[in-house]
């Protein structure tokens, strides 16, 4: 699978009985987007989440690392609690005094129609990076399902 | 395992293998691994490292172990087991995993095969309908947060208080269903709003619910299944589930502030996930209350499941799920920590029990068993796949001089996920095993082939090695007829 296509790839040989995925992005905001998608497509086949519904979630970190983290925890805690499910991420990231995200998700509530896949139960620190090259940024991330 | 790593072992046993301290410059104890030649072999170079990871927290007492079904988690291995002084050692939430008292629970029933197997598909499509699977989840208990609380303090007890199972189950239960240090002021608002529509829901990834059967020539402890009214035939049913998302929000909101909290106490750790804190100080405390409510729900989680089981037989027999014979055998925690008494050089200690993916099992005679079964030993009820089936087992006092009373918990994985998926397709999957006598109903294709036996070790050969090491023994072996993979 090219992974620009998607924007992310599921890593092997990393958690065996978890997921690992690998995002990327040319800057932050797409980088945190792919990210999300990653996420939610363990979850469910995206194709099949009708983007009905918005949700925003603002953040503010020391690090693009904790942002990032909290970010797709954020996505976890809002699948259960609220029920939702997200197809299509806008997300923007910037540096002011700490870094700051503000993302607009649209998705649906769990319904009968969607694919589901497997319940994220929470996004781990095991492995967990945030890199930057000439050609953009790239996250690890292992979630335990 | 590489060959290289593994002629670092020494041999303590048939089937024990040691690392020393050196391995590793801060390593406090050796490290421990059960498992036949086969079995060490075929296990992942990762739990090598992670094990010895643990072995370098501080406090950590006698040996950090991992048992013969582990195999590489996050932070500490699946499989793990690791005890703390709990004046000098830590308590941390990657020993325990993000599903808090994950567990599994066995029910019995007086039906045998013949009279299940007909009904089958109905059995298993009503067991789908009643108990929900899958991502998110809800359940049909409505709770305010009040109730929640009362819950996460009560368990399984506030579950029969409310008419969801019998009081004859709480004896039949691990701690009687509640642990009773669980302080709902520990416990954040996120972890409420992620828990408080879960009850009675099983999740997902290896969680199930199976309807399974004693094979002729697999009850290998005739005595024991007689104490425990189980007989050749027989059908039974077995639940693995744990906190749902009320439990993975506690592990991770602690482990936010652990890691903070190790900078404060001077702690450092190999791998992020093994953030600790000590066991006495005040996040240490704060997370040991607020697990306990997390176990608690999950007992409670497993009650309200029971319940519906029950209810479900009873609307496909059309019988009273008493006169179905449907009592507990018990319900075991596999991923938690607890303060026990245990005997290091020779002096009874209360230690700091670390099980991650690791179940307690206690021999004969020991306090914290129930009357009904002190005599026996802890029964232990370990998981296998949804294809090869599971074992009912019984605890050792050399378990209790061992391995802190502690054994298996299932059978352990030997291929990743993403493999499993790429060596069948879900559809095919469930096809297969119902050729083979297996009815299965999921939420998840992808999440069905993720689980395929082929992906898991010989649990047998695991069984085997923790009786050749003289730790549990086995009862009987269950397979599986009917199968809800959530």
């Amino acid at each position: 699978m090219d992974v620009m296509k998607k924007g992310f790839r599921v890593l092997e040989g990393i958690a065996m009985a978890d997921l690992a995925f690998e995002a990327v992005g040319k800057d932050l905001s797409e980088l945190f987007e792919h990210a999300a998608l990653a996420v939610e497509s363990a979850m469910v086949d995206v194709k099949t989440v009708k983007p009905k519904e918005t949700t925003t979630i603002t953040l503010e970190k020391d690090s693009v690392e904790t942002l990032l983290y909290e970010f797709l925890s954020e996505l976890v805690y809002v699948k259960d609690a609220e029920q939702m499910l997200f197809s299509e991420f806008k997300v923007s990231v910037a540096k002011n005094k700490g870094w700051q995200l503000h993302a607009h998700l649209k998705g649906d509530t769990i319904n009968k129609k969607m694919k589901l896949g497997t319940d994220v139960k929470a996004i781990t620190l095991h492995q967990f990076s945030v890199t930057q090259d000439k050609k953009g940024w790239t996250a690890r991330v292992v979630v335990d399902v | 395992m590489n060959p290289e790593l593994l002629r670092q072992f020494s041999k303590v046993d048939d089937v024990v293998w040691e690392l020393p301290k050196t391995f590793k410059h801060d390593m406090q104890v050796p490290a421990r691994i059960y498992g036949t030649p086969s079995i060490m072999k075929d296990m992942d170079d990762t739990v090598v490292d992670q094990l010895t990871n643990v072995a370098c927290l501080p406090g950590i007492q006698k040996h950090a172990y991992c048992m013969a079904d582990g195999h590489s988690g996050y932070g500490f291995p699946i499989g793990g087991v690791a005890a703390f002084d709990p004046d000098k050692g830590v308590i941390s939430p990657g020993g325990i995993g993000f599903d808090i008292n994950c567990g599994m629970r066995l029910i019995k029933t007086n039906l045998k095969l013949k009279d299940v197997q007909p009904k089958i598909k109905q059995l298993v499509d009503t067991l789908f309908k009643m108990v929900p699977a899958g991502v998110g989840g809800r359940g049909f208990v409505r709770m305010n947060p009040s109730q929640m609380k009362d819950a996460m303090q009560g368990g399984a007890k506030w579950c029969v208080e409310q008419g969801y199972g019998w009081e004859s189950d709480i004896g039949r239960i691990e701690d009687f269903g509640a642990i009773d240090h669980a302080d709902p002021a520990k416990v954040s608002q996120k972890a409420l709003g992620r828990g408080i529509n879960q009850l009675g829901t099983l999740g997902s990834g290896n969680h199930y619910l199976e309807v399974q059967t004693i094979r002729k020539g697999e009850l290998f402890d005739a005595k024991a299944a007689k104490r425990f009214g189980l007989e050749e035939g027989q059908v039974v049913v077995m639940v693995h589930c744990g906190s749902r998302g009320f439990g993975h929000q506690i592990a991770t909101d602690y482990l936010n502030v652990f890691g903070p909290a190790m900078k404060s106490h001077g702690i450092t750790v190999r791998d992020p996930e093994l953030a600790c804190a000590p066991f006495r100080s005040k996040e240490g405390q704060a997370y040991f209350h607020a697990m306990a409510c997390a176990a608690n729900s999950a007992f409670a989680n497993r009650q309200v499941i029971t319940h519906q089981i029950r209810e479900a037989f009873k609307h496909v027999f059309k019988e009273d799920p008493k006169e179905l014979g449907m009592e507990l055998i018990y319900d075991v925690a596999h991923n938690i920590a607890k303060l026990e008494k245990h005997k290091l050089n020779g002096k009874n200690k209360e230690v700091l029990v670390h099980r991650k993916g690791a179940t307690r099992c206690f021999g004969p005679g020991r306090a914290e068993l129930a009357p009904l079964y002190r005599d026996l030993g802890q029964p232990v009820i370990v998981g296998g796949s949804m294809e090869t089936g599971s074992y009912l087992l019984l605890g050792t006092k050399k378990a209790e001089e061992e391995t802190f009373g502690s054994t298996m918990h299932g059978s352990g994985r030997t291929m990743s996920r993403t493999q499993a998926k790429h060596a069948i397709r879900g559809e095919q999957l469930q096809k297969d095993m119902e050729k083979r006598g297996i009815y299965v109903r999921t939420t998840t294709f992808t999440g069905l082939a993720e689980e395929a036996g082929f992906a898991y070790k010989d649990i047998s050969e695991v069984v085997r090695t923790m009786e050749i090491a003289g730790i549990s023994k086995p009862v009987c072996a269950l397979r599986p007829i009917g199968n809800v993979k959530g």
